[in-house]
């Protein structure tokens, strides 16, 4: 088994990295430097050789999106840094936060120069409050040592809501209002952030930034595999010995990961599933685990890379029952602006909830997959098909887990599935409707 | 004038001139000094960044940590989305209900305690991932509900 390879999180397991003094014992904040001597055309070019695709989910190229920014607009330019994570599965942006922030800092100085940006907002999920906390004092440390320049950093936190990790609704909450995905176009990179050109990446690709200043594009892009140079922070999680996060080059086989990082299938259970990328993305077969984790290779396989974020699922896990839980909280977190998703949510679990219950026919598999079909390609961002990826992957690769809760009236786990009775948020106790105390 | 009022002026400052980018922290202060959004809460705050309570209404209905009804003293909220689930959270809720007394979704009748099952936490890797007064606590299981409860009620 290779070790892990620490690029982002190099230091972090010597140092105390969040204290400024210690981050720039090891080098921290020379890229900064080594950025503002050079033009923002050149450090675009620089980052654009690079190839650092984003981490947040998308896999787009840092780089390219600098280069889209109008930079010529009379408007203020801003950086917004994407770390709502919220995806199921992921922990990745909060480890770098909480042990790493001046790299993640130092990347915000980097990029802003890259983009003529002097405004930089970090969008941090509201209940990430320890590393809200080290990062507001981090931030702190490093203005009062006077590395900003005329930058302002502001850590603006979140208040719960999935959404606003989308791109557009994070804006518009960042802006005031309900974080409700913009009709895009107009780009950010053209209207974005109070309708001005607006970069937005995620934690760890913007805590990358530095790193390939340092050693220099050209070395960067020797590392990981061609088409997606560097390391991830992958998170692990679900039945396996060791869940964690573990920072690899792109390209180890995920096989390397859940057997040897990881420590394998957890009490001596079988592998049933990976959900590769977060719970938003198709799930992965026992046979198909051989595949090297970097964007093309999933994406040749019929998944997404996504958040770097596997969840492993053993044998004792009903497949309906996870279809239910995964839905309810797309259901739970659609911000109900388009019809397809705010209804079609619903309506999926519904129909799950029939298969588990055995009240459902063989025709309502096909609904199931209409109503997945009719959300598809018909809603502003991607949460709807957040909702119907993973489950249409399910009742694809385990119909026949399917056709046996239909056959026999039942679950076929009989009450022994790992998910038996699994509560959801949405499922709660209702609370009483809002009383006179509340504006109505 | 208010220290709320003041407070809520140093909030505005941070952002573009004109721009509601203040709601959010300013919902958050006015929670902490009320306990929850209350109609007095929506209206000061309101009144503090010169828009409708109307306005902070919706903004707060659309927040999962914004309270539109009072909750306990204290919040446990135990992660049971699928990560967590998959390690046993059904258990760890269930353990909160016995030692409580009380439903997820539910505060104990003293008023202290406000149990909820919620969303992804982003510690899966931890799991079960618990935020008792928004402070993590990670691999909670069954049978260390009853310490974090007892420490909870001092």
């Amino acid at each position: 088994m290779a070790d892990q390879h620490k690029v982002l999180l190099a230091g972090a397991d010597e140092r105390d990295l969040t204290q400024l003094a210690e981050y720039q014992a090891i080098g921290g904040y020379r890229g900064v430097a080594k950025a503002r001597a050079m033009t923002p055309d050149a450090l675009i070019a620089e980052l654009e050789k690079a190839v650092l695709r984003g981490r947040g989910g998308a896999g787009f190229p840092m780089g390219r999106k600098a280069s889209l920014i109008d930079r010529k607009s009379p408007k203020p330019k801003y950086l917004v840094v994407n770390a709502d994570e919220s995806e199921p599965g992921a922990f990745k942006d909060r480890e770098v936060m909480a042990r790493v922030p001046h790299r993640l800092i130092e990347g915000c100085l980097i990029a802003a120069h890259a983009i003529e940006s002097t405004d930089v907002f970090i969008y941090i999920r509201g209940e990430y409050l320890a590393e809200y906390e080290i990062l507001a004092a981090a931030v702190e440390q490093a203005q009062a040592a006077g590395i900003f320049g005329d930058v302002r950093i502001t850590v603006h936190r979140g208040a719960g809501a999935y959404i606003c990790g989308e791109e557009t609704a994070l804006l518009e909450s960042l802006e005031g209002k309900r974080g409700q995905p913009r009709p895009r176009p107009p780009f950010p990179p053209i209207q974005g952030l109070y309708a001005a050109p607006t970069q937005i990446n995620n934690v760890c690709t913007i805590a990358t930034v530095p790193v390939i200043i340092e050693m220099g594009a050209e070395e960067f892009a020797k590392t990981g595999v061609p088409s997606s140079p560097g390391t991830a922070i992958f998170s692990v999680s679900g039945n396996v010995v060791r869940p964690g996060n573990y920072e690899l080059d792109l390209g180890t086989p995920m096989r390397e990961l859940i057997y040897e990082h990881a420590g394998g299938i957890a009490g001596g259970r079988e592998l049933k599933a990976v959900i590769p990328g977060g719970s938003s993305v198709p799930a992965l077969t026992p046979d198909q685990i051989d595949v090297p984790l970097d964007y093309d290779s999933l994406g040749a396989i019929g998944t997404f890379f996504g958040a770097a974020s596997l969840i492993v699922v053993d044998d004792r896990c009903c497949m309906v029952q996870l279809a239910i839980r995964s839905t309810k909280f797309y259901m739970h977190e659609s911000c109900g602006k388009c019809t397809p998703c705010r209804v079609g949510t619903r309506w999926m679990v519904q129909i799950l909830e029939s298969i588990e219950n055995g009240t459902a026919t063989r025709a309502d598999l096909e609904l199931l997959d209409s109503v997945g079909d009719n959300i598809l390609g018909k809603v502003l961002c991607a949460l709807g098909e957040f909702a119907v990826y993973p489950v249409a992957s399910y009742l694809n690769k385990w119909r026949d887990e399917f056709v046996a809760h239909i056959e026999q009236g039942g679950c076929p786990f009989g009450g022994s599935s790992s998910l038996e009775g699994i509560l959801a948020p949405s499922d709660q106790h209702a609370h009483t409707p809002v009383g006179e105390e509340a504006l109505v | 004038m208010s220290s709320f009022y003041e407070e809520v002026q140093e909030l505005r400052a941070r952002y573009p001139e004109g721009s509601r980018s203040a709601v959010l922290p300013a919902l958050r202060l006015a929670q902490e000094k009320h306990g929850w959004l209350s109609r007095q809460a929506l209206e000061e705050t309101a009144e503090a960044l010169e828009v409708t309570p109307a306005f902070c209404y919706s903004i707060a209905t659309f927040y999962d940590m914004l309270h539109l009804e009072p909750v306990g003293r204290h919040t446990i909220d135990v992660c049971t989305n699928l990560p967590c689930a998959l390690c046993g959270a059904q258990k760890v809720v269930e353990a909160f209900e016995s030692e409580l007394g009380i439903r997820a979704g539910e505060t104990t009748p003293d008023g202290e305690i406000t149990l909820r099952a919620v969303e992804c936490l982003g510690g899966c890797g931890y799991a079960t991932v618990v935020a008792v007064d928004d402070r993590y606590r990670q691999h909670v299981r069954a049978e260390t509900v009853r310490e974090i409860v007892e420490d909870l009620r001092g």
